[in-house]
C-alpha cells in the first residue's frame, strides 16, 4: 500500500509552505532581478569567485564527511559518562554566529593563538592559519558537528538485530552493514555541508587571507553593495542555485533516492567493539578540536560578563523572543511539508540552503517597501526568514519521522476516521517529539545567532543579541563584546538543549 | 448483507476478481495460497485501495466512494493495532471519539468492554506494558467497542502462539460475532476456518469464489483449494 | 488583562499617542548602524535637537556607509527620509548621480584640512586613516617602509568596508599608476582582509597583526575611554588619506524647514561637541570648548591626502582590480 494513498490531513498548509518558502528564495531573486537594469554578464573576477566557492566548498564537505565518520561510529558504539553532554556541546559551533566563532578559532589557531604559543615554546616556527586551509579548517569547524550528527542518525537507523545476524554469521559489519549505510547517507550529508559553504561569506574572507578567498556571496554583497549592480547579484544569486541544483542532481543519482533517516539518539548494542583506543582517539580529537575554541570564547567573554550594558540583556530578551517564534514557525513549516510529502518537498527543503542571504533580504525589502516601513517590520521578517533558512535542516530531521507514522499507522487512522487535527495531535505529535524538539531547538538557536536579515532591515528599536554584539564591536567595545559573544553561545546552547530536551521527555514509546 | 458487484482490483501486476454476497450473522474465512490477494480484497473493502471496477455495499448502500473511516467496518491489521504512545484505554477509547475526550458514561463503556476482553484494571497502561495476547485483546475491545455491522480481521492474530490465537479467534466468535454482524478473517490455516468459520471464501487464481459452509467445502475441497492444503503439506 | 477598564484606557492612550505624533512633525535621518547605536552619537545628538525643534527625530539605521547607498537606492524618490548622514567623499559622486540630493544652504565655517565648496553635502565630521599599533613596537614611517618591513598588519575589504577603501585611495593618491606595484609589495605583509573594520580591530586587539588599518583618532578611545595609552597611529611620510563623513538633505523631503534646520544644526556646538567621543572622528566644526583632552597627544599628519568626489569615482574600479591583481597572487 502505497503512503499518501489516503490523505489525512488537509494539503493546504503544506502548499502554503512551500509557496512561502518559494517567494522567499526565488520570488525575492525575481523581485532583484526585476528592479535591475542589465549591462553587461559576469566579469572574469566573477568567474574567478565562483571556481574558488565551489572549490572550497567540495573540499570542506568532503572533509568534514570523511572525519565525521570515525567519529560519528564511535559515539555510535560507545557508551560512557558525558556521552549525551558531549554530543550537545559538539553541535554548539555550528550554531554560533560567524564572527564569534572565527574569534575562537583564531585565539587557537590564529598568530597568536595557544597552538602557535605552544609551537613557539618547544622551539618552531609558527603556523599560519590564513589561506586556503584556514577556509577548510573554519568550515569544518563548523560543519563536522553537523556532519557527525547527521551521521550518527543513519549509524543508529541500522536495526539492532542486523548486527546480531552479523555477529552470529561471523561477517564483516563494516563491508555488509556500515558501508551500504553510509553510501546512502553519506551522499546526503556532503550535499548539506557543500550548501552550506557555498554561501560562506565572512570566514572564507577572513581566514582565506585576502581576495583569492572571494566566495560567490562576497561577488553578490559587492555588486549589491558596492556597485549597486542589481543585475550582477540577481546574476550571481542564479549561479549559486544553478550549482546547489547541479550538487542536488548528482547526489540525488548516487543514492538514488534523498536517503536520511531520523534514527534515534540510542547506542545500537554491537559486538564488533575493537579497538576501544581507535574510537577514543576518535572522540577525543574531535572534542578538542570542536571544544578548545568553544572554551576560548568562554575564556575571552568571561571578564565582561559582569558589566554587560543592560541595553545587551534586553537584546538578549529580544533574541529569545524571535528566536522561539521563529522556531514555531520553522517547526510548523517542516511539519506541514512533511505531511505534504513528496519530491516536490525534497527540492523546497534544500532551496533555502542555496538562497544568498543578501538577495533574500534585498529581494524581501523590496517586495515589502512599497506597502510598509520595513523598520516595522524587522522582527517579523527576522523570524519568517530564519525560520525558512532553518526549514532544511528541521525537514530533515521531522520528515522521516512523519513518513514513517504514515506508512505504520495510516491505515489504522483512516479506519479510526482520525483526520486533520485530530490525526495529528493524537497519533503523528506524540511520536514525532523528539525529531521535533531536536528540530524546534536548531531552528531556535539558529535563528539567536543570525545577523543577517535583521541587519538589513532593523531600525533602532529592534536591536537583537548579535546586532548589539557587533555595534560594541564597531564602538571599541571589544571585551563588552566578546561577553556579548559568550552570552550568545549560552543562549543559543540553552534553547537548543531545552527544545531537545523537552522532546525526549516522556518518550517511552 | 456485504455485496462485491463485478470488483476488479489490480495492484502493479497483481489483479482480482470478487462477486460476493456475505450476509450477515455468520463469520466467513478468506483462504487461500500466499499472495492469491486475500489481504489486497480486505484493504479494498476495508477502503485502502480504490477498485478499478465494481461497487461494495453493505445492505443495499454503496460504500466503494466512502474513506475508511466513514464506513460500517472495522478492520484489524497484521500489525500496529494499537499506538505504542498512548494507553489501552486512550486506545480503546479512540472507537467512541476521535479526540481522546471521554465523557464519564464513556469512560465506563470503555471500563466495561476492557472487562469483557479480561483486561480488568490493565486500561492504565501502555501497549508495550502488555504481552502479545493482552495487546490482541485491546485491539479487540476496540473493535468491540466501536460496534460496527462488519470486523475485518487480516491474521491479527498470526503472530501469536498455537493455544493463544485459539483463545482469540474463540473470543472473537464469543463477543464479536453475533445475528446482526458479519465477521470476515484472512487465515492460511484451514484449522482456524474450521475453528470458528461458517463460511469459507477460497481466494485462488485471480479470483474469489462464493462462499461455501465450513464443513463442505472441507469434506469436498474444490481443485483449487486442494492444491493449496497439498501443497501446504507437502 | 481582567480590568474592565485595560482596554479603553489602552485605546485612549493609543488615540493620544497618535494625536501627539499628529501634531510633531516628525524628521527622518537615514544613518549608518554605529552612529545611531547606544554608543554613537544618535542618541545626544537627538535629545539635543529635539530641545530645539519640537519635532520628532528619528534615525534609521543601515549598515555602514555604502550600505546607506544602497539602501537609498532601493527605496527611490518614494523615501520616506528627509536627510541622509553619514556618505563620505568615495560615494558622493554616486550619491548625486541618484538625483536625489537638494542644495542646503548653510554657511558655516569649516575646520577641515582641505578646503569645502560642495553646496549639495555637508561635512559633519572627519578624520585620517592610519595603521594603528602598539606602543614600542616597531613603527614603519612609511608606506614604502611598511612594504619592505616583515611588519603584519590586518587590513578590510574595499568592496564591504569603508576604510578598506579608504586605503586603498591612500595607496593610489600616494603612488598614482605605481599603486599596484605598492600593493604587491604590501600583499607579504597582509595577515588578511576582513570584511569589515570591527572584526579587523578585533584580531589586532587578539594579537593577530602588529598593526590595523584604523584612524588616527582610534588611540584616543583606549587613552580617554580605557585610560590606556598603549595604542598609536603611525605616521606616514607620503601624507594620510582622509575620510569625509557628510550629510545631504532629500530633495523629496516632506519637512524642507525642518531638514534645513538640522543642517545647520550639524555644524552647531551641541551637535560637533558630541562627535569626538562618540564617533571618535574630528568634528567638522571645532566646537567653541575645544576638542576633549586626550585629542592633543594624537598624531597630526604633515599632509592630507583626498580624491575630490569625481576622481575618486573615476579611480574606485581601476584601483580595486589593482589591489585584488595583487594580492591574488
Amino acid at each position: 500500500m502505497a503512503r499518501g494513498a489516503f490523505a489525512v490531513t488537509p494539503r493546504w498548509p503544506g502548499a502554503l509552505t512551500g509557496a512561502l518558502v518559494l517567494v522567499l528564495t526565488l520570488g525575492t531573486l525575481a523581485a532583484v532581478a526585476l528592479r535591475a537594469q542589465w549591462d553587461g554578464g559576469l566579469s572574469t573576477a566573477d568567474w574567478a569567485a565562483i571556481r574558488f566557492t565551489v572549490l572550497q566548498a567540495v573540499v570542506s564537505a568532503g572533509l568534514s564527511v570523511l572525519l565525521a565518520i570515525p567519529v560519528s561510529r564511535a559515539l555510535a558504539r560507545r557508551r560512557f559518562a558525558g556521552r549525551q553532554v558531549l554530543i550537545t556541546l559538539l553541535g554548539a559551533p555550528f550554531l554560533l554566529p560567524v564572527i564569534v566563532a572565527v574569534l575562537g578559532l583564531l585565539s587557537v589557531f590564529g598568530r597568536g593563538g595557544i597552538l602557535n604559543a605552544g609551537l613557539g615554546a618547544l622551539g618552531f616556527a609558527p603556523l599560519s592559519v590564513y589561506g586556503f586551509h584556514g577556509v577548510v579548517l573554519a568550515h569544518v569547524f563548523f560543519n563536522l558537528p553537523l556532519a557527525t550528527r547527521l551521521i550518527l542518525q543513519g549509524w543508529l537507523a541500522i536495526p539492532a538485530e542486523r548486527f546480531r545476524l552479523a555477529a552470529t554469521l561471523n561477517a564483516p559489519v563494516g563491508r555488509l552493514l556500515e558501508w551500504p549505510m553510509l553510501r546512502a547517507v553519506g551522499p546526503g550529508v556532503f550535499l548539506v555541508v557543500f550548501l552550506i559553504c557555498l554561501t560562506s561569506f565572512a570566514v572564507a574572507l577572513t581566514l582565506g587571507g585576502g581576495p583569492r578567498a572571494t566566495t560567490v556571496e562576497l561577488a553578490i554583497y559587492q555588486a549589491l553593495r558596492f556597485d549597486f549592480d542589481l543585475g550582477r547579484a540577481a546574476l550571481l544569486a542564479c549561479v549559486q542555485f544553478s550549482l546547489c541544483a547541479g550538487a542536488a542532481v548528482v547526489v540525488w543519482r548516487i543514492t538514488g533516492q534523498d536517503a536520511m533517516g531520523a534514527g534515534f539518539d540510542r547506542v545500537v548494542q554491537r559486538w564488533d567493539r575493537g579497538r576501544a583506543i581507535v574510537d577514543g582517539l576518535a572522540i577525543g580529537l574531535a572534542a578538542i578540536f570542536l571544544l578548545v575554541p568553544l572554551g576560548m570564547i568562554v575564556l575571552r567573554g568571561l571578564p565582561g560578563l559582569g558589566d554587560l550594558p543592560a541595553s545587551v540583556w534586553i537584546a538578549a530578551g529580544r533574541s529569545i523572543v524571535v528566536a522561539t517564534i521563529s522556531a514555531t514557525l520553522c517547526v510548523s513549516m517542516a511539519l506541514s511539508l512533511a505531511l505534504w510529502g513528496g519530491r516536490a518537498v525534497a527540492v523546497i527543503g534544500v532551496l533555502p540552503l542555496a538562497a544568498s542571504g543578501l538577495v533574500v533580504g534585498t529581494g524581501a525589502f523590496l517586495i515589502v517597501y512599497p506597502f510598509v516601513n520595513p523598520a516595522r517590520l524587522a522582527l517579523p521578517m527576522t523570524a519568517l526568514v530564519n525560520a525558512t533558512l532553518a526549514l532544511p535542516f528541521v525537514l530533515r530531521s521531522v520528515a522521516p519521522a512523519v513518513a514513517g507514522i504514515q506508512t505504520d499507522f495510516g491505515r489504522l487512522g483512516a479506519a479510526l476516521g482520525l483526520r486533520g487535527w485530530a490525526w495529528l495531535r493524537i497519533a503523528v505529535l506524540p511520536r514525532i517529539a523528539r525529531p521535533l524538539g531536536f528540530g524546534a531547538g536548531l531552528a531556535a538557536a539558529l535563528s539567536m545567532g543570525d545577523l543577517g536579515v535583521i541587519a538589513l532591515f532593523a531600525g533602532d528599536a529592534q536591536e537583537t543579541l548579535p546586532l548589539a554584539m557587533y555595534r560594541l564591536m564597531g564602538a571599541y567595545r571589544m571585551e563588552s563584546a566578546a561577553a556579548a559573544g559568550l552570552l550568545l553561545l549560552a543562549l543559543s546552547l540553552l534553547m537548543f538543549w531545552i527544545c531537545d530536551r523537552g522532546g525526549r521527555v516522556d518518550a517511552d514509546m | 448483507m456485504l455485496t462485491c458487484d463485478g470488483l476488479r482490483l489490480a495492484q502493479d501486476d497483481f489483479a482480482l476478481r470478487a462477486d460476493l454476497r456475505l450476509p450477515k450473522g455468520r463469520v466467513t474465512a478468506l483462504i487461500g495460497p500466499s499472495g492469491a490477494g486475500k489481504s489486497t480484497l480486505l484493504s479494498a473493502l476495508a477502503g485502502f485501495l480504490a477498485p478499478v471496477a465494481g461497487h461494495i455495499a453493505w445492505d443495499g448502500v454503496d460504500l466503494t466512494d466512502l474513506s475508511p473511516g466513514a464506513r460500517p467496518i472495522s478492520i484489524l491489521f497484521q500489525d500496529n493495532n494499537l499506538f505504542p504512545h498512548l494507553t489501552v484505554a486512550q486506545n480503546v477509547g479512540l472507537a467512541l471519539r476521535p479526540t481522546l475526550r471521554l465523557s464519564n458514561t464513556e469512560k465506563a463503556q470503555v471500563a466495561a468492554v476492557l472487562d469483557a476482553v479480561g483486561l480488568t484494571g490493565l486500561g492504565g497502561r501502555k501497549p508495550g506494558a502488555l504481552s502479545g495476547g493482552q495487546q490482541s485483546r485491546a485491539a479487540l475491545a476496540r473493535v468491540l467497542l466501536g460496534d460496527r455491522p462488519v470486523v475485518l480481521l487480516d491474521e491479527p492474530f498470526a503472530a501469536l502462539g498455537p493455544g493463544l490465537k485459539a483463545e482469540m479467534l474463540d473470543l472473537v466468535r464469543l463477543k464479536l460475532a453475533g445475528p446482526e454482524r458479519l465477521v470476515v478473517m484472512v487465515t492460511h490455516d484451514p484449522d482456524d476456518a474450521k475453528r470458528i468459520a461458517d463460511d469459507v471464501v477460497v481466494v485462488a487464481d485471480g479470483h474469489a469464489a462464493a462462499p461455501v459452509a465450513t464443513a463442505a467445502l472441507f469434506d469436498h475441497p474444490p481443485q483449487a483449494l486442494a492444491d493449496y492444503l497439498g501443497k501446504r503439506v507437502g | 488583562m481582567h480590568n474592565p477598564l485595560f482596554l479603553p484606557a489602552v485605546a485612549g492612550l493609543a488615540l493620544c499617542a497618535t494625536g501627539a505624533l499628529a501634531e510633531t512633525p516628525v524628521l527622518q535621518v537615514l544613518t549608518y548602524d554605529s552612529f545611531t547605536s547606544e554608543w554613537g552619537p544618535g542618541p545626544a545628538v537627538e535629545a539635543a535637537f529635539e530641545a530645539v525643534c519640537a519635532c520628532d527625530l528619528q534615525f534609521v539605521g543601515a549598515g555602514d556607509g555604502a550600505a546607506l547607498l544602497a539602501r537609498l537606492q532601493l527605496e527611490g524618490p518614494s523615501t520616506d527620509a528627509d536627510i541622509v548622514l553619514g556618505l563620505d567623499t568615495n560615494l558622493t559622486h554616486a550619491a548625486r548621480a541618484t538625483g536625489l540630493f537638494a542644495p542646503h544652504d548653510v554657511d558655516a565655517t569649516l575646520d577641515l584640512p582641505v578646503a569645502w565648496t560642495d553646496t549639495t553635502f555637508l561635512p559633519f565630521d572627519w578624520g585620517y586613516f592610519a595603521f594603528v599599533g602598539n606602543v614600542g613596537a616597531a613603527a614603519p614611517t612609511s608606506l614604502q617602509a611598511l612594504a619592505a618591513s616583515d611588519v603584519k598588519i590586518v587590513i578590510q575589504d574595499p568592496r564591504s568596508s569603508t576604510p578598506g577603501l579608504g586605503l586603498l585611495m591612500w595607496v593610489k593618491a600616494a603612488y598614482g599608476d605605481a599603486a599596484a606595484s605598492v600593493w604587491a609589495d604590501l600583499a607579504d605583509n597582509i595577515v588578511t582582509v576582513t570584511p569589515g573594520w570591527s572584526e579587523a580591530y578585533g584580531l589586532f586587539l587578539d594579537g593577530e597583526a602588529d598593526a590595523v588599518l584604523s584612524y588616527t583618532t582610534s588611540p584616543a578611545y583606549h587613552l580617554i575611554a580605557e585610560e590606556d595609552a598603549s595604542k598609536v597611529a603611525w605616521g606616514f611620510d607620503e601624507g594620510h588619506y582622509m575620510q569625509v563623513e557628510v550629510a545631504g538633505k532629500l530633495a523629496g523631503t516632506d519637512q524642507p524647514a525642518l531638514a534645513d534646520q538640522f543642517m545647520a544644526f550639524m555644524v552647531s556646538d551641541a551637535f560637533q561637541g558630541v562627535i569626538p567621543t562618540t564617533n571618535w572622528m574630528y568634528p567638522a566644526a571645532t566646537p567653541s570648548a575645544g576638542l576633549p583632552d586626550g585629542f592633543d597627544t594624537l598624531l597630526t599628519p604633515q599632509k592630507a591626502l583626498l580624491f575630490s568626489p569625481q576622481d575618486a569615482a573615476a579611480v574606485r574600479d581601476v584601483a580595486v582590480d589593482e589591489w585584488r591583481a595583487a594580492l591574488s597572487q
